[in-house]
């Protein structure tokens, strides 16, 4: 242990490398440079590999996050207590005020929390049903990642009582933008109209400027107009 | 006040909390905290100084060791006023919103408008500021790198303003942040001046942002013009010309409030402190017209800093151990709790100290730390007796003396210590309350606070006191009898309107009265009539988590506490403009919104539950409203 240095508790460290504690204070020169992004990747976006709706393998990192402005939320489609289908709906919402910019520079992904029984065919046909379209795509990962996931992408509640309950995970909807290092969060089950202004607080700065038309009825909470599938 | 009940066995839980902690962040054998000094032989974590104090939990990471009171007390330059008034500004300063020329206002200066014979924008009496938000590179400690942050004038805290009442102010803020944030913050600015009585436009509501790229006449905004009348509420009605003496408020601060964005951006650096006297509570205490606080101001330059008046803006962050840089947990959803105490952004600070009497402003800076601060003596750990003067930077009606303070996220006391009895001593600031997370500080059976024991509390700074006696005229409580400053006003026996608001939480979302927040600037979710009274109770039903609720505008007076009328004499019995609401506490408290109209929020000020939108917008107009549960 006496030759530990950050670095090498950095190396051993492997997946966690934030979690070095600094054994002394008289290398003040031995601080790390690593930029900010990269921390950002190391801490919240594991390399876990997950299957899209279509069937298709893809990384968190590397194919739905890297240089992409994002909008990420978890569902399940059994969902007990009614919150999914409204969020969904409410995405929907979003993604048609938001327009062709979905799936040219702003990317949807709802991630299920129930791997077990939404099948990558499940999830097609939930996306058909809830008229996902191109940009958004629904994804499953194994069970012990999707919890990793959970849990890394910060929808987990510090309460383990709280934590069990799904209903807890199904509300928020995170958003960011990568290479700008803009995270942020909103409700799923606020107006649309609110959800795309608080999204678009992460947008690239020299984005044309999406000014989105006024809805005055959707300032309250909609119901979706049928019932989710079972 | 709250049952506050000393709790022995905290200290074995917090010994076993910090090896949680130590071991889920990499030292994970005995022999490492044994070597590091943490440990004794018994196996119990040794109380050291600035040892993390936060528990460890998922992503939670804990800061690299750094030395305690090696680095002297930061003090805050004097903001100036620029010499040519309005004309040092281009473009020239104009009432209504200048958005061709840069501006990101959207309404009209009111005051401005509204009381022309009070308020005049060509005034040669105006005082007039610039501020810039920009990057800025702070030494929080000897043992960390240089700090990448944001702050006013590139300083982290900001510039101290010096105002006056009766000398309105203008403050151009210039946003010049970089594009590339660093990890964390966004390049959109609404700047709050916490406390005051101002007009809506100029308050720093959240949703004034700019740039507003959702608003075509804001998008590109670089500027924002914001008018401080430093008008004594009341001047346009019950109390006309001047306003009420008896709302003159103190110890103010100010902070970006960009709506969603708060928590980051203040974590960043961008707040500071706005000191407001009148000829009374003037910052001198050789006047033996005013109240003679401790204060010594130079007789010839108003901006010089006050001696023995200092601002202590308390605030707790966490760094990367690899990196040594400021570390923001981006995706933690209750609040956010750092393992190093910063005062005016250093850690734990030293100040030397005259043996004199001082006054000091704390404040609350944030993020989610709630503080009962106590005055240490380490050899005797004795808990010395100080004065609380103010509540929420507004004086009492008299001193209390008291030997703790309790401070919740973004409240302010005043307090005054006499070091004279305690020359050539070391003493320290120590805070004893138990918190170990974001949600609010850790609760026993029956709803009383945990606190450390005497000398196991988190050392937040260290007065070195000095032999050499110096010239003290302050007012001594102790000897002088009967001190009083402002009374309180008069609590209106016919509210317009009592208004329930239950703060509860439904499925990890905030809600109020069991309506989700609506998170959207237009929303007006009730609307109060201006020059009235109201009574609003305060209800926290969330399980798990308090709430340090903040409004906007104009000052509250807590009526009732759980039911029980406030005792008269206590610090409760006060103007504020936080409420910190307990696990299932319930609050009455008596409001007056006068002279101005337009936007304001109530909020609750634990940036995190705020920038999920725990936040009600209420309008004042010329009607109100008279709904009970908005």
């Amino acid at each position: 242990m006496t030759s530990l240095t950050r670095r090498s508790l950095l190396a051993m460290a492997g997946a966690a490398p934030l979690a070095g504690l600094a054994t002394s204070v008289s290398t003040p020169s031995g601080w790390l440079n690593v930029s900010p992004r990269e921390l950002i990747r190391k801490q919240y976006f594991p390399d876990v590999t997950l299957k899209t709706h279509l069937g298709k393998s893809v990384r968190l990192y590397e194919d739905l996050i890297k240089d992409k402005f994002v909008v990420i939320n978890f569902m399940l489609v059994n969902c007990v207590d009614g919150t999914c289908p409204i969020t969904t709906y409410n995405l929907k919402m979003v993604r048609d005020l938001l327009k062709d910019r979905v799936g040219k520079d702003i990317f949807m992904y709802s991630i299920t929390l129930d791997p077990e029984r939404d099948s990558p065919e499940a999830l097609k046909v939930y996306a058909e049903v809830h008229g996902a379209g191109p940009g958004w795509t629904y994804l499953r990962a194994g069970v012990r990642e999707t919890a990793l996931l959970r849990r890394s992408l910060g929808f987990s509640d510090r309460d383990p009582k709280a934590d069990a309950n799904t209903s807890n995970h199904l509300t928020m909807v995170r958003f960011g933008n990568e290479p700008r290092q803009v995270w942020g969060a909103t409700s799923g089950l606020i107006s649309p109209r609110s959800m795309a202004k608080s999204i678009l607080s992460a947008d690239w700065p020299n984005a044309p400027k999406p000014l989105l038309a006024p809805a005055p009825d959707e300032y309250r909470i909609r119901r979706p107009p049928t019932p989710a599938p079972q | 006040m709250h049952l506050l009940k000393y709790n022995w066995s905290n200290l074995s839980r917090n010994a076993w909390n910090n090896r949680q902690e130590l071991i889920a962040a990499g030292q994970t054998t005995r022999r490492d905290l044994l070597k590091l000094g943490l440990l004794t032989g018994s196996g119990l974590l040794i109380a050291k100084e600035g040892l993390s104090s936060r528990t460890a939990h998922a992503g939670g990471i804990a800061s690299p060791v750094t030395r305690s009171f090696v680095q002297p007390l930061p003090i805050s330059p004097i903001k100036r006023p620029l010499a040519n008034g309005i004309n040092s500004l281009f473009p020239l300063p104009t009432i209504e919103p200048n958005n061709a020329g840069g501006e990101g206002r959207t309404r009209a200066h009111q005051a401005f408008v509204n009381y022309p014979d009070k308020f005049q924008l060509t005034s040669p009496a105006l005082k007039v500021f610039e501020i810039k938000q920009k990057e800025s590179w702070s030494r929080m400690s000897p043992d960390l790198p240089l700090q990448r942050g944001w702050g006013f004038d590139g300083l982290v805290p900001g510039p101290t303003y010096y105002a006056k009442y009766g000398e309105q102010m203008l403050v151009r803020n210039r946003n010049m942040l970089p594009a590339d944030n660093g990890g964390f913050g966004i390049q959109r600015v609404s700047t709050h001046l916490h406390n005051a009585h101002n007009p809506s436009e100029s308050d720093g509501f959240p949703y004034d942002f700019f740039p507003n790229p959702q608003n075509p006449l804001t998008a590109n905004a670089t500027f924002y013009d914001h008018h401080y009348p430093n008008v004594l509420a009341g001047f346009s009605s019950t109390h006309a010309p001047d306003g009420d003496i008896r709302e003159s408020l103190g110890t103010l601060w100010y902070h970006d409030h960009s709506a969603g964005y708060t928590a980051q951006n203040t974590y960043k650096g961008l707040s500071g402190m706005y000191i407001l006297y009148n000829h009374l509570d003037n910052g001198n205490e050789n006047d033996p017209t005013g109240y003679r606080l401790p204060g010594v101001r130079s007789t010839t330059d108003f901006y010089a800093n006050v001696s023995y008046d200092i601002p202590l803006m308390l605030c707790d962050r966490v760094f990367n151990p690899s990196t040594g840089q400021l570390y923001f947990d981006l995706f933690e959803r209750d609040g956010i709790l750092g393992d190093k105490f910063l005062v005016n952004g250093a850690i734990q600070p030293y100040l030397m100290t005259k043996p004199r009497r001082y006054r000091f402003r704390l404040a609350d800076g944030g993020p989610s730390r709630f503080y009962q601060l106590f005055l240490t003596d380490k050899g005797s750990n004795t808990a010395i007796p100080f004065w609380i003067i103010s509540n929420d930077g507004n004086l009492l009606p008299k001193p209390i003396k008291v030997t703790s303070v309790p401070l919740s996220v973004a409240e302010r006391r005043d307090i005054v210590i006499d070091f004279k009895p305690w020359a050539g001593k070391t003493l320290y600031l120590e805070n004893r309350l138990v918190q170990s997370n974001g949600r609010g500080p850790d609760e026993n059976l029956g709803s009383a606070l945990s606190l450390k024991a005497p000398g196991t509390g988190d050392f937040i700074m260290q007065f070195k006191v000095e032999t050499a006696a110096v010239a003290d005229n302050s007012i001594n409580f102790e000897t002088t009898p009967n001190v009083r400053f402002y009374d309180l006003p008069e609590v209106s026996t016919t509210p317009v309107v009592t208004r329930n608001f239950r703060f509860g939480r439904f499925n990890s979302m905030w809600t109020v009265n069991e309506k989700l927040f609506p998170d959207d600037e237009n929303t007006v979710n009730f609307r109060v009539r201006k020059n009235s009274a109201e009574v609003w109770t305060l209800q926290n039903n969330s399980g798990g988590w308090m709430h340090p609720v903040h409004t906007h505008v104009e000052e509250f007076q807590l009526v009732k506490r759980n039911g029980v009328p406030v005792v008269a004499g206590s610090i409760d019995q006060a103007r504020k403009d936080v409420m910190w609401l307990g696990h299932g506490e319930l609050h009455t408290l008596a409001f007056r919104f006068r002279d101005f109209t337009g936007r304001y929020p109530m909020h609750c000020h634990n940036p995190i539950p705020e920038d999920h939108a725990m936040m009600l917008r209420f309008d004042i107009d010329d009607s109100g409203d008279t709904n009970s549960e908005p």
